[in-house]
């Protein structure tokens, strides 16, 4: 087969995953989507197969299959809680990968002769771009899974330690496309190892929606990087899709915390919220109202429209089905009842979306945080349950919180709040919430599934 | 209409000039249209399927076993074949991986009976 017809089944392979990607525009368009993308996936390796340089089947067919298995079980055993750890993971994965590629071809490339500046140049690109993307998503993944510590991990003059590195990889880089020397070449990777670990600790927990997104985004320009060096289309046509993807999810993340992209890269923000002594004696001195389920239950029960927002606290104590069964058992009652997403509810963009799902609660009541926040007003009840800073009313009102500024969910807004809570620890944010002692708030103490657990029985006999 | 006029300057340039494009050039068109198409087909993802969305290009992305593929069996030596084959591994995951999860996630999605 000639150059012309391997980039015409390319470019369709490329086609299809882009009309995968914009099924994803309606959950009902979204299945085929993702069939089509498939389709284009296998069109893609058919294809290579038939490539002048696939002298063999045995290790292609060996490699694909052990990662095909191991894939296929990862996917059908993961908790869905899990799923910003798996990404992590995945991304992890892209990155290491072209490394190898890049380390691969330039080999590969020496041994027939076929060198020069240019393809050395996307060589350098590829291997620094794949490895900052690998050590980074290791430690997104280590602090996502709690391995590590989730707090940022912050020094003196850790900016300046990027830099200097961001700098010797540079200078490697340029000795390498100079000098034909593979030794730079494996050196730079190493060091860009080092960076993306450096670049990622000093990221706090709350930040974490922007980081995974940020991840997804090097993962595709890691993929477009290769593309370059193989002079290859599709891995281009991936590689931007994949790159945009993430820098527009990232870009989605940080207006929904109203923080810059930059404050979020430079790191710091987000250290844990202290624990106080005993979480209900410091309410009550803190003036907050505290209801009974038996209370929740008489006003649900009596409203015309509940709303609740999830946060990830409902993910933590896995209260999901318990809020599905409380919500079945209020519309059986005639009670109207939405859900209210916050975009960084959760550790990654559209989290509570995919647990709630799980849970079967049907996605067309399950509502963006812009779409629903005008139907306060004319709600009786909104429950909340684990989120916090993102229904807190400071960032509207107080200056001086460093919420200030954040879009929010107008919890406060409807008639009645309660608000299902461990502790009055404070949020991932470690900032304190004014809703919990405003006139028309209480809160209801305990674990969340219990809590709704409880709320939904006494609803079943109330 | 900006994308429209970016793909009018680019096929410009693409069949100006009359000499053929260098490889680079050629990609780099590529690169960048593609780069429009994914800004506009990103933007009309429902919030709802943002996970989804990563998923999903998880596992596109995992297309770079393609660049795996061309070396492993390529016989240019001891070394390239064992990168290619990890290479090609850890790309495969990615690939069966992505795409399993994100049909199991978008299978959950159920509308109200």
């Amino acid at each position: 087969m000639s150059a012309d017809v391997f980039a015409f089944f390319y470019l369709i392979s490329g086609v299809l995953f882009t009309f995968g990607l914009k099924g994803l525009s309606h959950p009902e368009s979204a299945r085929r989507g993702n069939t089509m993308a498939m389709l284009g996936m296998g069109i893609a390796i058919f294809t290579t197969l038939f490539d002048p340089n696939v002298k063999g089947y045995f290790l292609i067919i060996l490699a694909l299959g052990i990662g095909a298995v191991i894939g296929i079980i990862i996917a059908k055993k993961i908790d869905m809680k899990a799923m910003p750890q798996l990404v992590a993971a995945f991304h992890s994965l892209v990155g290491l990968a072209a490394v190898l590629v890049a380390l691969g071809t330039y080999l590969s490339h020496r041994a027939t002769g076929n060198i020069d500046g240019v393809l050395m140049t996307e060589l350098f690109l590829g291997a620094f771009i794949g490895a900052v993307t690998f050590t980074g998503s290791v430690i997104a993944f280590g602090k996502l899974q709690e391995l590590l510590d989730s707090a940022p991990v912050v020094f003196k003059g850790q900016h300046m330690v990027n830099a200097a590195l961001g700098i010797i990889i540079l200078i490697l880089g340029v000795i390498f496309v100079a000098t034909d020397n593979f030794t730079a070449l494996i050196i730079l990777t190493l060091i860009s190892f080092v960076l993306g670990v450096t670049l990622i600790i000093p990221i706090g927990g709350a930040d974490m929606p922007v980081v995974v997104s940020m991840l997804n985004s090097y993962s595709g320009w890691a993929a477009a990087a290769t593309g370059f060096t193989l002079n290859n289309i599709l891995l281009i046509i991936t590689g931007a899709l994949v790159g945009s993807s993430g820098a527009i999810l990232s870009y989605i993340m940080c207006k929904a915390m109203n923080r810059s992209f930059i404050s979020v890269i430079l790191g710091g923000f987000g250290a844990e919220g202290e624990a106080g002594d005993d979480p209900v004696a410091a309410a009550r001195q803190k003036g907050v109202k505290e209801a009974a389920v038996e209370d929740a239950v008489f006003m649900m029960a009596n409203a015309s429209k509940v709303i609740i927002i999830p946060g990830y606290g409902m993910a933590v104590a896995q209260a999901q089905h318990a809020v599905k069964d409380m919500t079945e058992v209020l519309q059986s009652k005639g009670v109207e009842v939405k859900f209210a997403i916050h975009p960084v509810a959760g550790r990654m963009p559209g989290h509570m979306n995919v647990l709630l799902a799980e849970a079967d609660v049907p996605y067309d009541i399950v509502q963006e945080m812009d779409e629903i926040n005008s139907e306060f007003s004319t709600t009786d009840v909104a429950l909340i349950i684990g989120a916090n800073d993102v229904v807190n009313p400071d960032a509207k009102t107080l200056k001086s919180s460093p919420l200030y500024g954040m879009p929010i969910i107008d919890a406060y807004k409807s008639r009645l709040v309660f608000i299902c809570k461990r502790s009055m620890k404070a949020g991932y944010a470690g900032v304190d919430n004014s809703l919990f002692t405003a006139d028309n708030a209480s809160l209801i103490f305990g674990d969340a599934k219990t809590t709704c657990e409880k709320l939904a029985a006494a609803l079943h006999d109330a | 209409m900006t994308l429209s006029a970016q793909i009018m300057a680019m096929t410009t340039v693409a069949s100006g000039g009359g000499e053929s494009l260098s490889p680079f050039m050629t990609g780099f068109i590529v690169f960048i249209l593609s780069c429009f198409v994914g800004y506009h087909v990103i933007w009309n993802v429902t919030p709802a399927l943002h996970t989804p969305l990563m998923a999903v290009t998880n596992a596109i992305s995992g297309v770079i076993v393609v660049g795996a593929l061309l070396i492993v069996a390529s016989e240019t030596g001891q070394d390239v074949t064992y990168l290619g084959f990890f290479g090609a591994l850890l790309a495969s995951i990615n690939v069966f991986g992505g795409f399993m999860v994100t049909r199991r996630m978008l299978a959950m999605f159920k509308k109200q009976k």
